[in-house]
């Protein structure tokens, strides 16, 4: 099991922190992990990325050229990285956001509504558990139940009342992809 | 024991404190600032005192002070700022103050760029500062190493009275990845009854200077210095191997690359290119003996030295160790820019080409 990620969109939308949850729950799943920024002046208004290695062997180069996923958040995002998707690789759209569609032939596209769902559930900044959501009913390695007690982990404590939506916004953004 | 996914400044610097530092001083730099960040929160919870310095160049006299008055004292910068300190790294050293200098390297030269680099490796182990004197540099590949090589730092500083650098680039110190708190082996460590922290009854002034106006007393210093080198080059080289066993292509890199090396080992290896990997631990002192022993194997035909430096630098220790025995070929970036695992896989073909 080899999966690179990368994750992008504009700084503040949670793409760093949707990079860090897969990280924490490949993890937890007892997978080899590595998390790496893009770091800079990109990050101050622009396009922030991260690269995450979860594999079943040590990891070596923590960054790579060709992602077997992409989960872009913004239109410069999908711009930048749907090139470089490995040939049969997955691209993640947050479709609220980002008007173009996916246009290479032989990458699975999923158009993912994060902000209208992350509404529906009740708070706009859960849509990244919604995209993660997604990421994890498409590509099946991980538990839905290490994800929802990481979940659990990260709310401890007076923050406890935000649990149950961020695991509501985790499973409607299964849900979507279930429905594809 | 549970592992923890931790960015690597961050574990820098829970690592020091781990290790008993007792102060820490130093001044924001990209790509190292989280280091302070972290320290200015922990370390005064820990019983410990942060200053964020004026200065590259005060926080490294603080450190002179802090360690001269017997006290762990560590700075950490990233390399423009690492040239800022170069001056108190030699007084350190010529004072045998014992101080854990972190650099968490750029893109140079100059101001360079804030994305990883290693153009710092003759700067780290051949002194930027003046006279003949050696620190210890300890180049972690990974986040474990980082937090592993950091808390290990402070005990070689404190047994050879010596200022000890852990020399990571841009990408070890922004990553996160899984590490455990594992004890590091403790050694036994000699009363630094040398320090001048207060009297205390002693019957004699302890003084810590780097000036000997008499040449015999600079030149007795000189040899106790060279004397001091020798036992840590016996004792204190370190170095990694993977896959070297059957090798025809050696690859030698530290730091990130070296990583990025063990990626490009598979992919050769899958190609029926037997591919190994030799990477230096200690910088300084550099394993000479062992790299001078494995290329001197007869399955080995070539070596590929990879760094994220555009001249290459640790190339001329590779150079040193090898000693003409195969020929030695170079990939380097610099400027931020990392080489991919794709041209160290076309390297490695072109090298063991020219080779033929």
């Amino acid at each position: 099991m080899l999966k690179r990620i990368i994750i992008s969109g504009f700084g503040g939308q949670g793409g760093l922190a949707i990079g860090k949850n897969l990280a924490e729950a490949g993890m937890e799943a007892g997978f080899h992990v590595t998390w790496a920024p893009s770091y800079g002046p990109e990050m101050r208004g622009g396009t922030a990325n991260c690269s995450v290695v979860i594999s079943s062997k040590p990891v070596g180069s923590p960054v790579f050229a060709h992602p077997t996923e992409l989960i872009a958040l913004n239109e410069p995002s999908l711009a930048k990285f749907e090139a470089d998707v490995q040939p049969g690789g997955a691209v993640f759209v947050n479709c609220d956001v980002v008007a173009g569609k996916v246009r290479r032939d032989g990458l699975e596209a999923y158009y993912i509504p994060c902000a209208k769902i992350a509404e529906e559930v009740g708070n706009s900044k859960v849509g990244n558990m919604v995209m993660l959501g997604a990421y994890v009913a498409r590509t099946g390695f991980l538990e839905p139940g290490t994800i929802e007690a990481m979940i659990s982990q990260m709310f401890a404590g007076p923050k406890a009342k935000f649990i149950p939506l961020n695991i509501e916004a985790f499973r409607r953004g299964m849900a979507c992809v279930s429905q594809h | 024991m549970a592992k923890e996914l931790w960015k690597g400044n961050e574990a820098i610097a829970e690592a020091a404190i781990r290790a008993g530092c007792d102060c820490f001083f130093g001044y924001p730099i990209t790509p190292q600032s989280e280091v302070p960040e972290y320290m200015s929160v922990h370390l005064p919870k820990a019983g410990g005192v942060f200053v964020q310095s004026e200065s590259e160049v005060a926080a490294i006299n603080m450190v002179y002070g802090a360690a001269g008055a017997g006290m762990r004292a560590m700075t950490s910068s990233s390399s423009p700022g690492i040239s800022l300190k170069q001056e108190g790294i030699t007084y350190l050293a010529a004072s045998e103050l014992p101080c854990v200098i972190v650099n968490v390297m750029r893109g140079g030269p100059g101001l360079g760029t804030i994305q990883p680099g290693q153009g710092d490796y003759f700067q780290a182990t051949r002194g930027g500062g003046n006279g003949d004197y050696r620190t210890v540099v300890l180049a972690p590949s990974n986040v474990q190493e980082a937090a592993d090589f950091v808390q290990e730092a402070f005990d070689i500083a404190d047994q050879y009275r010596n200022p000890v650098v852990v020399l990571a680039d841009g990408l070890t110190g922004q990553m996160m990845e899984p590490i455990e708190w594992r004890p590091v082996p403790k050694r036994q460590l000699p009363p630094k009854d040398w320090a001048a922290g207060g009297k205390k009854g002693r019957d004699h002034t302890n003084v810590i200077n780097s000036l000997f106006l008499n040449p015999e007393e600079c030149d007795a210093l000189n040899q106790r210095l060279t004397a001091k080198y020798a036992e840590i080059e016996k004792n204190e080289v370190r170095w990694d191997t993977a896959l070297c066993e059957d090798a025809e292509i050696l690859i030698t890199a530290y730091g990130t690359p070296a990583r990025i090396a063990l990626t490009a080992l598979d992919a050769l290896r899958n190609s029926g290119v037997k591919a190994g990997l030799f990477r230096p631990v200690t910088l300084w002192p550099f394993p000479e003996k062992a790299l001078h022993g494995l290329a001197g194997r007869s399955h080995i035909r070539a070596i590929l030295d990879v760094e994220m430096s555009s001249t290459g630098q640790m190339l001329d220790d590779v150079r040193l160790a090898v000693e003409g025995q195969k020929p030695i070929r170079y990939l380097g970036h610099a400027g931020g820019i990392m080489p991919t695992v794709e041209e160290i896989i076309e390297a490695a073909h072109r090298t063991l080409k020219e080779a033929q």
